[in-house]
């Protein structure tokens, strides 16, 4: 119970001190929208591209390109602008269990809007045709909750080493892979409009990483943030 | 830890891996489809995973137990368990590869079992670069530490489970002939299990003797 109440004031703290600044969010929404844009033009250079065989496969698997980096500056975050006082502050007054837990939540909230949002510049610009948009839509869900459960704990990870970004990508690629292979295997499927029993496996598998790095950082953290 | 400086467990596992080198060119191999001869190649390839694995969870251990005491060595320990995994990867890659160029005719042609193999060396190669990048010694064990517990379900799930999720050319993937009940009979059994046993018991071996060697260091480097 005392878990539950500090992950909650943790996780209020987190919300009102990113409404006070909003700088996560836009900035990470800017470096989205931008990216996107710079894509289209880029694309666009080529003029009939649209048209061919290959474009729904580009247009799945650049959408995640895009995520997946969108989603390491964002979460890259989470640990690395806590100066340390302010740290030192939190663990005298909240577990740690409830600060990462907090932290994890947080990251998911973020990161489902900025999916969402960054979905939606996405197909304004990259016209394509979904064959099962529900399925797509939950695949993105999916998709920025195992981005932040993943990246949270390798923020915390390579905050203690450092502080530095190529640390950050180094430690977590090797992680994020096995899940963003589903992830577009997953989406391929959505958007083909292939009958949904083909991907109930997928995503089990999916939500059974999910589950073991969830509690293996629920385990570890407690010995990260003793210094 | 008495284990590791005793002799009688080495010579066996010496003698064991010689059985299975003439048990495994001598003795007779079922007659499978695509495999062929090249079934031999289980006797030394997939011992060289199986010694990966040993030394991994080993590793691991030593982790979780560096996390809950606080003791140099078993840090030193899962340092010198995961150097000698990695080296046994690098054979059992290597071992596969050169019987993907008979079988499937490339060394390397996308397979998912080897796509995910090269991505579970990545996982160690950033543990290697993380402990690179920490100079105090005693931060550089624990979070390294963490990082190794961390890794460790993740290559689990890259290695075993990802590759059985799609069609892999690799046998036991995807309907291919492998360890089933059907596809192997007793004649490779008695040869497979004590090899994968004896090439554990390698593995460890090396680890010791190399965490013998870092034992030493550490302690002519300690200030008295």
């Amino acid at each position: 119970m005392q878990l539950v109440n500090q992950t909650w004031d943790l996780f209020k703290k987190e919300i009102v001190l990113e409404w006070r600044s909003k700088y996560a969010f836009n900035g990470v929404l800017l470096y989205v929208v931008s990216t996107v844009f710079i894509c289209y033009i880029a694309f666009n250079l080529n003029p009939g591209f649209t048209g061919t065989s290959g474009y729904p496969i580009v247009w799945n698997v650049l959408f995640w390109i895009i995520m997946l980096f969108a989603s390491v500056n964002a979460i890259a975050k989470s640990f690395m602008q806590e100066s340390k006082g302010r740290l030192l502050y939190y663990y005298s007054i909240a577990g740690p269990q409830a600060i990462i837990l907090s932290k994890t939540i947080y990251n998911v909230l973020l990161m489902s809007l900025l999916s969402l949002l960054a979905l939606l510049a996405y197909r304004v610009f990259f016209v394509n045709t979904i064959g099962d948009p529900l399925f797509y839509f939950l695949t993105v869900l999916l998709g920025s909750l195992s981005f932040s459960t993943v990246f949270t704990m390798i923020s915390a990870i390579a905050s203690k080493a450092g502080n530095n970004g190529t640390l950050m990508a180094i430690l977590s690629f090797p992680v994020i892979i096995p899940v963003i292979l589903l992830l577009i295997r997953l989406s391929k499927n959505a958007m083909d409009g292939i009958d949904r029993s083909f991907s109930y496996g997928n995503f089990g598998v999916l939500l059974a990483i999910n589950a073991i790095v969830i509690a293996t950082s629920l385990l570890l953290f407690p010995y990260l943030w003793r210094d | 830890m008495k284990f590791i400086y005793q002799t009688w467990w080495k010579v066996l596992a010496v003698a064991v891996i010689f059985y299975t080198l003439v048990a495994g060119f001598l003795l007779g191999v079922p007659k499978l489809p695509i495999l062929h001869e090249t079934i031999r190649n289980t006797y030394f390839h997939v011992p060289m995973w199986i010694a990966m694995f040993t030394v991994f969870t080993i590793s691991v251990i030593y982790s979780i137990r560096y996390l809950s005491t606080g003791k140099e060595e078993y840090d030193l320990a899962a340092v010198e368990c995961v150097n000698t995994g990695t080296f046994f990867y690098v054979l059992g890659l290597v071992t596969g590869m050169i019987w993907a160029k008979y079988t499937w005719g490339e060394f390397w042609s996308n397979d998912p079992k080897q796509n995910s193999a090269a991505i579970a060396f990545l996982l160690y190669c950033a543990y290697a670069v993380l402990r690179n990048s920490i100079d105090e010694e005693q931060k550089r064990a624990k979070i390294s530490a963490i990082y190794n517990i961390f890794a460790f379900p993740i290559m689990v799930v890259l290695i075993m489970v990802l590759p059985r999720m799609t069609d892999s050319l690799h046998p036991g993937n995807g309907g291919n002939p492998a360890f089933g009940k059907l596809d192997m009979d007793n004649r490779m059994r008695i040869v497979l299990y004590p090899a994968f046993i004896a090439w554990s018991f390698i593995a460890i071996w090396i680890a010791s003797l190399r965490y013998r060697i870092r034992l030493i260091e550490y302690k002519r480097n300690e200030i008295n």
